[in-house]
């Protein structure tokens, strides 16, 4: 393994630090809240575990780019009515190709020639564009969901447990159960 | 209709809870939760039905094909564990109303049943579902609804309780999750047949290794395997009697039933049993668990903190049987989470008789309570003898075919450690039923009178179930051992 490999897994490193300093914390703390916001830390770490491992190199969101989403909504109308060949069905595709609608009306041919065209450029457009992997973060919207429940309830059963002993140190509360 | 079956079968309790709330008389919301249980229950026999008949059920939600879309399975196994679980949570819920009026308060009880519904829901999903990421959401699911029902016990330390367990818990839960990443990690599906396919556990790369052994700890905590038990006694001591009664019967056995799932249907028994000694180490935490639980059972003065303690020994027995990772070891580890079910559930069941009576689970307050409460104690000694596995009861059933597991593989020191813990059994059962039996009355116990009709007919049924599946096997033990062999036989 050399320097760069060790290095080059720097987000895998922050995972580990994470995961072990809120563990640390949770087996450590005395005082309750303490301990919850270090199971809060330790779950943290693995919603940066998956986001991780989902992540490509350069990717975006797999979110389609509007102008590439129009450019293919247009290339897919034309190719479907342009191989009619109709001057009806040129018609509707033209609705939608304002540029180039000047020059259809009577060529359906060149319509055709320009809407493979335009196919051929949306596809490579499409290529161009690397998208991380979408599931993993989807997951962890759904684990987020669940930390929080949990961190909710535990601060709640700490607000209960403070009323009944007026501490939240763990040490106290046993002291006071052992003595009643 | 009836193909959207097992949906339904999480779907219903789980719209009931909010359903539940939203109507806000506790009356109706008891009535309707009690309509969910049942209702539930009838759709996994439904479900059994037709699994046994026609193989597995396949069901894609929203009509996404597996391994894109969540698929939910039933089969053999899943099914098994199904049928109990909604079977006991229908019992119990049958059994509730007069110990939660006594027990919590009249504010509460609706947000009790919605909690209830939800636990059921999430026990019922990690059941049913076939996809790796589900189990953890079910877990989740039904781990929290069971935290909030453990804080409202009447003792003060009933929260503080809740809150180990939830440490705890959440901390299983999170290896769980990272286990299931890796894994995810290794074969990009979450599907549990298409990872089974895809996982290469023979000289794979060590991430295999990482993920099986963080997904064994985590469950280990959530099963209470010794080493990890802590929560467990005092959640069971401090919770409502209902809910010890619930939780007791079936989360620590979905638990069980999700590592089974694991262990022989995505990572293999060769993998776990040949190439790691998961099963040499299994076997030694059950046989310490079932020692060391045992003698912490005989010295507790709370009956309830008996129980647990006898819990988590219980635990070890299905442990036991997994280990041992033949036919019949794996059928005993299968049927006993049944058995055990129902036993502890029964015996569950009979704490919250004699508290609604006596107001206390203390073994002191309960002397002589077998005069002025006799069906109430003649169901503790009928449920304590299948604890310790008396013939003719279930307990008797899956100890003998885990001594006949035992002996098949030659491993006799097993089997007499055994018989050797049921004695610590018979110790801690006995202790309680010559202090009903055989004392001078507490002041409470002259006091009392027999349990309500409500709560000692499900009660009855339970405990009698004992005896039924002690004689008459073909639904336990037959059907565990065709789900022992469907797991055996799906592994390579």
């Amino acid at each position: 393994m050399t320097l760069d490999h060790v290095l080059g897994l720097y987000n895998y490193w922050i995972v580990i630090f994470l995961m072990m300093t809120g563990f640390y914390i949770v087996i450590s703390s005395k005082n309750l809240i303490k301990a919850i916001i270090g199971l809060n830390i330790f779950q943290t770490s693995v919603f940066l575990l998956y986001i991780t491992m989902g992540k490509v190199d350069g990717g975006t969101a797999p979110i389609i780019p509007p102008a590439l989403a129009d450019q293919q909504d247009v290339a897919h109308g034309d190719h479907t009515h342009g191989d009619h060949a109709h001057g009806e069905a040129a018609h509707a595709a033209a609705d939608h190709l304002d540029h180039a609608s000047d020059h259809v009306e009577n060529h359906v041919g060149e319509l055709t020639q320009h809407a493979q065209h335009l196919a051929s450029d949306a596809h490579a457009a499409s290529e161009a564009i690397i998208y991380s992997h979408p599931l993993p973060s989807v997951l962890m919207l759904t684990a987020i969901v669940v930390g929080i429940a949990t961190t909710a309830l535990a601060l709640a059963l700490i607000v209960r447990i403070r009323e009944e002993y007026g501490t939240i140190e763990e040490d106290e509360i046993l002291a006071l159960d052992r003595r009643a | 209709m009836e193909s959207q079956l097992p949906i339904l079968l999480i779907v219903v309790p789980m719209l009931v809870a909010p359903l539940c709330v939203f109507l806000g008389k506790p009356k109706l919301a008891y009535l309707l939760a009690l309509a969910a249980a049942w209702c539930t229950f009838a759709i996994s026999v439904v479900l059994v039905g037709k699994a046994m008949e026609s193989g597995p059920i396949h069901y894609e939600l929203g009509n996404w094909a597996p391994p894109y879309g969540i698929e939910y399975v039933v089969d053999t196994l899943s099914g098994f564990v199904m049928l109990f679980v909604s079977g006991i949570g229908a019992v119990v819920l049958t059994y509730a109303p007069a110990s939660v009026d006594a027990e919590i308060p009249r504010s509460k009880h609706i947000l009790f049943y919605a909690s209830y519904l939800l636990c059921l829901t999430g026990l019922l999903g990690i059941c049913i579902t076939g996809d790796l990421f589900n189990v953890f959401v079910f877990l989740e699911i039904s781990s929290l609804s069971s935290y909030a029902l453990i804080s409202l016990g009447k003792s003060r330390r009933a929260p503080l309780a809740a809150l180990q367990y939830l440490i705890l818990g959440t901390i299983g839960a999170t290896f769980i999750l990272i286990g299931i990443g890796l894994v995810y990690q290794m074969t990009g599906t979450l599907n549990m047949a298409d990872i089974a396919s895809r996982l290469t556990t023979e000289g794979g790369p060590r991430t295999v290794l990482v993920a099986f052994a963080f997904i064994t700890i985590g469950m280990c905590i959530k099963m209470a395997v010794v080493p990890v038990h802590h929560w467990l006694p005092n959640a069971y001591t401090y919770a409502p009697s209902v809910v010890t009664c619930f939780i007791a019967a079936t989360a620590t056995k979905v638990s069980v039933y999700a590592f089974i799932r694991v262990l022989f249907g995505i990572f293999n028994p060769h993998f776990a049993f040949e190439r790691l000694p998961l099963d040499t180490e299994l076997m030694i935490l059950a046989l310490v668990g079932i020692f060391a639980a045992s003698t912490a059972a005989i010295f507790q003065d709370n009956v309830k903190r008996l129980l647990a303690y006898s819990s988590v020994a219980q635990i070890g027995y299905m442990l036991l049987g997994i280990s041992i990772a033949n036919e019949t070891g794996l059928t005993a580890g299968i049927v006993h989470m049944f058995n055990h079910a129902i036993i502890k559930g029964g015996l569950f069941m009979v704490v919250g008789c004699f508290v609604l009576r006596l107001g206390s689970s203390k073994i002191d307050d309960w002397r002589g309570a077998g005069r002025t409460m006799p069906w109430t104690s003649f169901a503790w000694a009928i449920g304590g003898l299948g604890l310790i596995g008396v013939p003719v009861t279930a307990g008797f059933i899956s100890k003998w075919l885990l001594l006949t597991a035992a002996f098949e593989t030659g491993r006799w020191p097993v089997a007499v450690l055994m018989l050797l813990s049921s004695l610590l059994a018979v110790v801690y059962v006995w202790r309680v039923v010559e202090t009903l039996y055989f004392s001078e009355p507490s002041e409470k116990a002259l006091a009392a009178t027999e349990a309500p009709l409500g709560m000692l007919v499900p009660t009855y049924a339970v405990i009698a179930s004992t005896l039924v599946f002690g004689v008459w096997t073909t639904y336990s033990a037959g059907i565990a051992s065709q789900a022992a062999a469907a797991l055996l036989g799906a592994a390579p």
